[in-house]
């Protein structure tokens, strides 16, 4: 349908960016100050630790209306606090396999390792999964009601 | 009734170039609970704290949110500013519009709006932000370092003339750890003994250190800065202040043929001993296992010929209990076992030996009088080969894939010195590559090679076996000239790889200090903080956190001594109150979250909670304040969501998500 | 078997080596069973094991731990994993369990009895693989693989990994059945399209009656997360469908490590959503991703999410492999 592609080219997706203080945050700060940039889509929740983030902030993301959910952390080893990114490594490898096999696009969610140095991977990196997130288009999947046979 | 203030900050135009400031103060003035919402050109100048701390002030704000560059600039001066105001400096929070939004954003509109949603999200977790305030716990003026090798002993000499007391534990009968071991010291060759020997006296005679040997650690309790240390003070049967360390009883001693474990088991001791002449203490341990006495009731010669009566049979093991400021770990190492490398024949010939025992065969005190010798027969040695990295860079599950770091310049300097004492000596080395960096090094490998003439072959030895002739045949490759090598040796010595010596990793749990899967302990930062463990108020000192070198292990020493003072030097430390807390009335007492603790922050108590009426005693999660750093790993682990983490709530960072997403 | 299990809790009551017993007694039907504790001698004589006592003890003997004295609890070989997991978790009380392990040949599903064909039940007896049924309309037998629970198709096999005593005939070797993943993986075959529907097929008729939750060992919170108010997620009339789904992702993501894939979840759902294909795919996912882990094994190793390796996979690998 033709007011749909209309639609799809003026679709601003909503994306949540979980970014730790240390690592990712930093990076994004980075990215800032050297002005590389991305668009605004893109808004950033500071947490301590990329282990801070519980799975349930990323389905309430997409409960609310989110269209992709982005977790950057410091790079492995890197951890300020020695080994959170580890263990957020396993959470978020499982709940992200979980949201593929329940069929939601495993395009819409991503981790990253992004270091306090690392400002043009950061830019990159919102980039390419903005992009991607464009390209599923809106999340009805998981988003409200629509997951309701009608 | 929450009363918000929201201040948006122009920064010149670094923000308000791109920003419609004006425009975010009129929309996030209209958000519930925000009572007070303004901008101006330099929030952070005197005159914008003054705006903040007016409006706290003359607002009766409860918490203000700062739409300003990123927290990571000026989090601190705006905490201090309300603090200032009379606000709890947590109770404010920054939208971060300049890095994240101003500086990347080109689209006004755009920016706005994505401002206007930054802006919204600090006000939803303001709202839910709690007045916190740091803690305080006090500091014990004393440390404890654990092992008393050159790693032990430098850094208790450190603290204490810095004026704090300490308390060395080691578990042999002596201090002076490996170095005293050792013949000769690389690059400089002066002796071991000569530099260590005067340290050890020192550490015996000061004032504010106390040794104790024959000791070990056997539980820690507390936390950093206020640990509980309980000490097993293992018997000697020799009273440590009767002893005048005359040695009349190691004389006249009738068990003799007991292994010595200072040699490395090349000569033998008695069983009431000293492991070596120098050994501070000065006084002997009787090894009841092989103590006639222990092991029959009878003989007691050492107790009837000891003038001063210091022999005690009676005595039995004590634990005391001990309070410190911090703690260091300084357990050195070990040579690794050989009994999974049989093609270095070690198990099989006296011929081959490791290299520590290399430093005991060289040392005029060692069991040949410094003589090198072939131990099989006693006679001198024609050829020697030397085979490097044993064990080490091993990618193998036999040995260990680190490399052992002191291997190429103690090959180099025991080859040197055979060279020296003995011209006729044919010395060989076979080595994977040759590793010097360090002051002087590469000097002294290719004095090795250039002035005395030692033989070096790049390649591995294949296998070492016995030739009929009763010399040893050493099979290896030459890599550089690619033929096979076979030559007749007298003597092989083998740079076997150094692990962490075994009680490391028993310690580390008491510590709840982390190690890597080589049991060295893990460093809190690899680059910034190499000397600290991530546990609070533990340091690490020489080998026990990875191989190195006697100079490298001093400055670690010295380096672990200056953060311990750093610590005791304050009378009370304040704690990070953005810590993780678990409501007793949630908590199932499952564990997970003490499993993900990296600081060991969490422990279990049995509490009596009143759960709407239900009185009943449940074993739950408590954390300790002191110890936790904040990092939320816990929170996540924790299933029933009893686990929280304070200043990053789970209902705080929720709010921020519906902000953004609405 | 029934008759030995009830005078050996006779005999333990009597010797006072337990003070009640924690067995099944017939349901509302005499296909089915329920948990209920036995205080007397005269009480046990309401105390049945037949066919379709699948209902798993061990989460009540959090509920009996607290209480005085001792409880004698049957336990089928896979029930020992869910109360092994349970003393890791600080929930159960080992000292005062008396775990007698009976053995189980696979335990009946009503239902599928009555979609092989059969009305008017009126007994239902087991004769080794054969199950013999008696009807209004007359006699039929079925074999026994063909009616058994869901969960028994992938029995874990006829180890009791925690018992105090055996009863008779538990002894005898029982492998562990193939195919436990066989539909986790033909979902995973599906195109990503395929596998939405089927589970917005299958979550959408969720009715939230926390049956599942309840029935869980491993949900074993005093206070689950979704009546948490400090979460903001507290139970509520569900005002939207994702609720649904949200609460199962996050019900199998909490239990996953924990699971001992005992399929009480399904087993009880009343509408017939199978519950524990989420559960098999976090099982199937950790096993492939940190090595296998069969949680409630034993009571001491560190469950897959509360630890890690240095090595471990990222999480682009869910894309990376399509």
């Amino acid at each position: 349908m033709p007011i749909d592609n209309n639609e799809n080219k003026e679709f601003k997706p909503v994306i949540v960016a979980f970014c730790c203080n240390w690592c990712s945050y930093a990076g994004a700060d980075l990215a800032g100050s050297s002005r590389l940039s991305y668009p605004a889509d893109v808004k950033i929740i500071r947490v301590p630790c990329s282990c801070r983030v519980n799975p349930l902030f990323i389905l309430r993301a997409f409960q609310k209306g989110a269209d992709g959910v982005i977790l950057c952390g410091c790079h492995p080893g890197d951890c300020h606090y020695s080994t959170g990114n580890y263990y957020a490594r396993r959470r978020m490898t499982l709940l992200f396999s979980m949201l593929d096999y329940m069929g939601v696009e495993n395009g819409r969610t991503r981790v990253e390792w992004v270091s306090a140095a690392e400002g043009v991977k950061f830019s990159q990196t919102m980039n390419e999964f903005i992009e991607q997130v464009r390209s599923l288009g809106k999340n009805v999947r998981l988003e409200d009601l629509r997951c309701k046979k009608n | 009734m929450q009363r918000i203030g929201v201040f948006v900050c122009h920064c010149g135009t670094n923000i308000a170039a791109t920003v419609d400031v004006k425009k975010v103060v009129d929309v996030i003035s209209k958000e519930p609970g925000v009572v007070h919402a303004e901008d101006y050109q330099y929030m952070c100048s005197e005159t914008g704290q003054q705006k903040v701390i007016d409006a706290i002030q003359n607002e009766h704000l409860t918490g203000v949110v700062i739409c300003s560059c990123s927290p990571r600039m000026h989090e601190g001066t705006f905490r201090k500013a309300a603090e200032k105001a009379g606000l709890n400096p947590y109770q404010l929070e920054i939208a971060n519009i300049r890095e994240q939004c101003s500086w990347i954003h080109k689209d006004m509109e755009e920016a706005t709006e994505k401002a206007v949603i930054l802006a919204r999200a600090a006000v939803a977790k303001v709202m839910l932000d709690t007045p916190l305030t740091p803690g305080e716990s006090r500091v014990v003026k004393r440390a404890l370092v654990i092992g008393g090798g050159i790693a032990g002993i430098q850094t208790a000499l450190d603290i204490a003339d810095a004026g704090y007391e300490v308390d060395i534990v080691e578990k042999t009968p002596s201090i002076g750890g490996r170095m005293s071991q050792l013949d000769k010291t690389f690059p400089t060759l002066d002796c071991s003994s000569c530099i260590l020997t005067p340290r050890m006296g020192e550490v015996n005679a000061h004032e504010k250190i106390n040794i104790y040997t024959y000791s070990e650690v056997e539980s820690v309790g507390g936390f950093v800065g206020d640990f509980k240390v309980d000490i097993r003070k293992k018997a000697r049967y020799v009273d440590m202040d009767k002893c005048t360390g005359c040695g009349l009883c190691q004389e006249k001693c009738p068990s003799k043929k007991n292994l010595s474990e200072f040699n490395r088991g090349l000569s033998n001791r008695t069983a009431i001993y000293t492991p070596f002449a120098q050994a501070v203490p000065n006084v002997p341990v009787i090894d009841t296992a092989n103590c006639i006495h222990f092991k029959t009731g009878k003989c007691g010669i050492c107790s009837k010929v000891c003038a001063a009566g210091a022999v005690n049979y009676d005595q039995k093991d004590e634990v005391i209990t001990r309070e410190y400021g911090a703690i260091v770990v300084a357990t050195g190492f070990d040579t690794i076992s050989l009994d999974k490398f049989d093609e270095y024949y070690y198990n099989q010939s006296k011929d081959v030996i490791t290299s520590l025992e290399m430093e005991r065969l060289m040392n005029a005190a060692g069991p040949t009088g410094g003589k090198v010798v072939r131990l099989s027969n006693g006679e001198h040695p024609k050829d020697i080969v030397f085979i490097q990295c044993v064990g080490s860079r091993d990618v193998t599950c036999r040995g260990k894939s680190y490399c052992s770091k002191i291997c190429c310049m103690y090959t180099a300097k025991q080859a040197m010195l055979v060279r020296d004492h003995y011209p006729d000596v044919n010395v060989h080395v076979f080595y994977i590559d040759v590793r010097t960096p360090g002051k002087n090094f590469d000097e002294f490998y290719r004095r090795a090679v250039e002035e005395f003439d030692v033989d070096y072959i790049k390649g591995q030895v294949g296998k070492v076996s016995e030739a009929p002739n009763g010399r040893l045949l050493v099979q290896g490759s030459d890599l550089l000239d690619n033929r096979q090598i076979k030559m007749e040796a007298d003597l092989v010595v083998l740079a076997t790889a150094i692990e962490p010596s075994k009680d490391a990793r028993k310690l580390a749990t008491m510590l709840t200090a982390s190690m890597d899967t080589n049991d060295f302990f893990t460093e809190a930062h690899a680059k910034l903080r190499p000397v600290e463990s991530p546990t609070a108020g533990v340091f690490l000192s020489g080998v026990c956190q990875g191989p190195k070198d006697i100079p490298e292990t001093v400055a670690q020493a010295g380096a672990a001594a200056v953060k311990v003072v750093g610590l005791l030097a304050k009378d009370k430390l304040t704690t990070n109150p953005c810590t993780a807390e678990s409501n007793p009335l949630f908590c199932n007492g499952c564990a997970s979250c003490e499993k993900v603790c990296p600081y060991g922050a969490i422990s279990y108590e049995d509490r009596q909670v009143n759960d709407h009426g239900i009185r009943e005693t449940r074993h739950v999660a408590v954390v300790n304040g002191a110890l936790c750093h904040g990092c939320g790993a816990c929170t996540v682990a924790c299933p029933s969501g009893a686990m929280d983490l304070k200043g990053f709530s789970n209902r705080q960072i929720l709010a921020e998500v519906d902000a953004i997403c609405r | 078997m029934q008759e030995k299990l009830v005078s050996r809790a006779k005999e333990l009551l009597s010797d006072g080596t337990v003070v009640r017993v924690l067995g099944w007694r017939k349901g509302d039907t005499d296909f089915s069973a329920e948990p209920a504790f036995f205080e007397s001698a005269e009480s046990l004589d309401e105390f049945t094991y037949d066919g379709f006592c699948g209902a798993n003890l061990s989460k009540y003997m959090i509920k009996a731990s607290k209480e005085e004295g001792k409880t004698l609890v049957f336990l089928k070989p896979c029930d020992t994993y869910s109360f092994n997991q349970l003393i890791k978790e600080h929930r159960v009380d080992r000292e005062k369990t008396y775990i007698v392990g009976v053995g189980c040949d696979g335990k009946l599903d009503i239902e599928k009895i009555r979609e092989a064909g059969c009305k008017g039940i009126t007994a239902v007896t087991e004769d080794g693989d054969t199950i013999k049924v008696a009807t209004v309309y007359g006699d039929k037998e079925l074999k026994r693989e063909d009616v058994i629970l869901e969960r028994c198709k992938a029995c874990k096999g006829g180890k009791h990994v925690a018992y105090d005593e055996l009863a008779e005939g538990c002894d005898e070797e029982k492998p562990a059945k193939e195919g436990r993943f066989e539909l986790v993986e033909k979902l995973e075959a599906m195109a990503p399209e395929e596998r939405f529907a089927f589970w917005q097929n299958e979550l959408s008729r969720c009715i939230r009656c926390n049956a599942c939750r309840n029935v869980c060992p491993a949900c074993s919170c005093i206070k689950c997360v979704f009546d948490n108010d400090r979460y903001d997620t507290a139970q509520k009339a569900n005002t939207t469908t994702f609720e649904e789904q949200m609460f199962h992702i996050i019900r199998a993501f909490h239990v996953a490590g924990r699971c001992t894939d005992c399929g009480e979840c399904s087993r009880v759902c009343p509408q017939h959503i199978p519950l524990h294909l989420l559960n098999r795919k976090f099982i199937k996912d950790i096993d492939e991703f940190y090595g296998e882990y069969q949680a409630g094994e034993d009571t001491d190793s560190r469950a897959p999410l509360t630890n890690f390796t240095q090595e471990d996979v990222e999480p682009s690998i869910v894309k990376e492999r399509g």
